[in-house]
């Protein structure tokens, strides 16, 4: 069964269209990845797919469960990881993430073990019990990456997620959402080299328009220069 | 995953509020101080020690019911500013345990509230205090007002969060319909509050306000999830 | 999207010519053929005016709930539409029977106002409260969230409509005498004949202008979608914000 299947997905707001017809269908544990200049729809298909976004036409389906009717089972499987950070400032980094378990359904040890594993895993044990606002824009984004990934979601929508990490925090989150995961991924980026590298199947949307949609290795860093032109 | 369920959920969020209040102490402590200001501002403006009736029955629920707006202004603003909300609507969990939680919370500040701004009421303008039996009267139309107040405050901070002009759409859209709640719970305390000697709550008072509180607690869950859903 | 040229509303003449002939006949019938009330003498006769338009008042704001539901159903934005348009009537009918009753409490007790008439008291806080309709609508910018968040209002609102009225009318000490039981039960036959009439009129007169309204709105975005057709405005030119429902001219 394919992960993903998008079927002439649209979203209009009003007159203005954010997102046109989008079609395709990703395997299980492959990575798609998003092109296109800022207000071309990137951040639109991803909300479509982690049900925060009704699409206005077509369907959208996350391992056969369509994102309209069947939400519930949807926002089980998947991790978003948007702009925001969605953490709160005056809570700490462990409390944070014992939320966001609590609402997953996830208490006591196991809730426990998970939360310290994963921090662990980002560099952040240290820093557990102290207030996320007291936190750099990359701890922060090490952190967000943590409450993404807390329940061990199959597809993973990650919105430039390298957007605020230097090297080595890049390289610290490789194992939670990087391919090695071994996720489903649908990954936006502005970076042709570093997206392209990283994806099996690229889209290149313009002004809500798929304007490219090959394999990743039939594309080249000109071919997505084009879209911002 | 299959998610919490709406009980384990509610029970999560509210947790996750009282330990945002305490941890930050701003809305409460905002409101107990309104209130007492209110009653200074009721001692100058009324030029009048003290007050019994329904001329005092007035100016405490005047005093609750725009205490309330301050708690009712900022129930989601935590959630907007840092995507809390988002945050939410990613797990897979029934809507509802948001609109519970929230509606929890502001009763819970509101009893807090009250905890302080009642017997601060009964010290400053009060005439002669109504007496045990008088009091927990007052108690059953708080805990009652209270509910209304909660559930109609979280369906229009819900509406008004996602608006630009949010402090001016909570202010307009919360104040003719919270006052009914206004009616009943001053008519009903009125007579506690007499200086001929204390009364109780009269009756039909309570159940206009329980009706109150049921129909908007109803219409609240049916229509919550248009408002937190694009 | 094919534009349909035919035009929204064209048996609106009809409906005016009725309106015109019911009206005209319940305030003929109110000023020449109702008997003159013993208490209030002729100043009662704004009765026929106040107590019609109050009851489509009451019928708008309810048919804006009803269409705010079947909006929230569907998420078909003619209903919105609908709903829009029946708020924003009944938003001004409620105004006028704000002012006749204010001048027929001047004329019976000699006050503009008088707190002890819970049905004024009620139109008054209703009137206040769908008040905040449009200041709501215009202040999201997101059409579909517009409508949605307006239904739920719709919806709201109108529901509070008979719990306010409650609270209201057990508040009413009932000073007072009632002279005339609004609902008409108990009044003579030739005044319980005009008072009918007007009710007749009176709604009429909304469905005219609730219809004349649409026909407005819908020509409007016929007009803008035969524009866009022949080019002479921008496909992605921004249109202003607007409290109004966004209409598709199908």
């Amino acid at each position: 069964m394919s992960a993903i299947e998008l079927d002439g997905i649209a979203r209009s707001y009003g007159d203005r269209r954010a997102l046109e017809d989008v079609t395709l269908t990703l395997d299980e544990g492959a990575t798609l990845v998003v092109f296109g200049p800022n207000g071309a729809g990137k951040s639109t298909l991803l909300r479509i797919l982690a049900t925060l976004l009704r699409p206005s036409a077509g369907h959208a389906r996350i391992f056969g469960h369509d994102v309209r009717t069947d939400g519930w089972r949807v926002r089980g499987a998947i991790g978003f990881l948007g702009h925001d950070a969605l953490l709160y400032g005056d809570l700490t980094a462990q409390e944070n993430l014992a939320y966001q378990a609590r609402l997953y359904g996830l208490r006591g040890d196991a809730a426990r073990n998970r939360i310290a594993q994963l921090l662990e895993a980002v560099g952040l044990e240290g820093r557990a019990d102290d207030r996320v606002h007291t936190f750099s824009r990359g701890m922060v984004q090490r952190l967000a990456a943590c409450r993404a990934v807390l329940h061990d979601p199959q597809v993973l929508l990650l919105d430039e997620p390298r957007a605020n990490l230097d090297p080595v925090a890049a390289e610290l989150l490789e194992p939670l959402l990087g391919r090695t995961s071994g996720r489903t991924r649908v990954i936006t980026s502005h970076d042709p080299a570093g997206g392209l590298a990283e994806g099996d199947l690229a889209l290149g949307l313009r002004a809500g328009r798929p304007a490219l949609l090959r394999p990743a290795s039939a594309v080249s860093a000109a071919d997505i220069g084009e879209l911002y032109r | 995953m299959s998610g919490a369920g709406l009980l384990g959920a509610t029970r999560a969020i509210l947790a996750k509020e009282l330990l945002l209040e305490r941890r930050a102490p701003q809305t409460i402590v905002a409101m107990a101080l309104f209130s007492a200001t209110t009653y200074v501002i009721f001692h100058f403006a009324l030029q009048r020690d003290s007050i019994a009736g329904n001329l005092a029955s007035g100016v405490l629920w005047v005093t609750v019911l725009l205490a309330a707006m301050l708690g009712i202004g900022r129930l989601f603003i935590a959630d907007r500013d840092e995507g809390g909300l988002d945050g939410f609507l990613l797990a897979p969990v029934d809507r509802t345990a948001l609109l519970a939680a929230k509606a929890l919370t502001l009763f819970v500040f509101l009893l807090v509230l009250e905890a302080v701004a009642v017997p601060l009421f009964g010290i400053l303008l009060l005439g002669p205090s109504p007496g045990a039996g008088g009091w927990a009267g007052v108690l059953l139309v708080l805990v009652l007002a209270d509910l209304g107040i909660a559930v109609v405050g979280t369906l229009v901070a819900a509406i008004a969060v996602r608006t630009r002009s949010r402090d001016l759409i909570t202010s307009i859209l919360a104040l003719p319909l919270l006052i009914p709640v206004v009616i009943g719970a001053s008519r009903a305390t009125a007579d506690v509050f007499a200086a001929t000697g204390a009364g109780s709550p009269g009756g039909r008072w309570l159940l206009v306000l329980a009706l109150y509180d049921l129909v908007f607690a109803l219409l609240a869950w049916a229509l919550f999830d248009f408002l937190v859903e694009d | 999207m094919p534009t349909s040229t035919r035009l929204y509303g064209t048996r609106l003449s009809a409906w005016a010519i009725a309106t015109a002939i019911v009206l005209t006949a319940a305030f003929a019938l109110a000023a020449f053929y109702a008997p003159i009330e013993a208490d209030q003498g002729f100043s009662q006769k704004i009765f026929y005016v106040h107590v019609p338009l109050a009851i489509v008042t009451l019928i708008g704001f309810v048919y804006g709930g009803i269409c705010g539901v079947q909006y929230l159903r569907s998420g078909d934005s003619r209903h919105d539409l609908r709903s829009y348009t029946a708020i924003h009537q009944a938003l001004i009918f409620c105004l006028a029977a704000l002012i006749t009753g204010s001048i027929w409490a001047k004329a019976a007790w000699g006050q503009w106002w008088v707190w002890d008439e819970p049905t004024l008291v009620s139109f008054l806080i209703v009137f206040l409260l769908y008040c905040t309709y449009q200041p709501l609508r215009f202040s999201i910018e997101d059409p579909e969230r517009q409508a949605r968040y307006a239904a739920v209002f719709a919806v709201v609102a109108g529901a509070f409509i008979p719990l306010n009225f409650i609270a209201v009318r057990l508040a009413d000490p009932l000073i007072h005498p009632r002279v005339l039981s609004k609902s008409g039960g108990n009044l003579p036959g030739e005044m319980k004949l005009t008072f009918y009439m007007a009710i007749v009129g009176m709604l009429l007169l909304f469905i005219t202008l609730y219809k004349y309204e649409m026909t407005a709105k819908h020509g409007r975005a016929q007009l803008r979608a035969l524009r866009r057709r022949l080019g002479t405005i921008d496909q992605e030119a921004p249109r202003g914000r607007s409290a109004a429902p966004s209409v598709n001219p199908s």
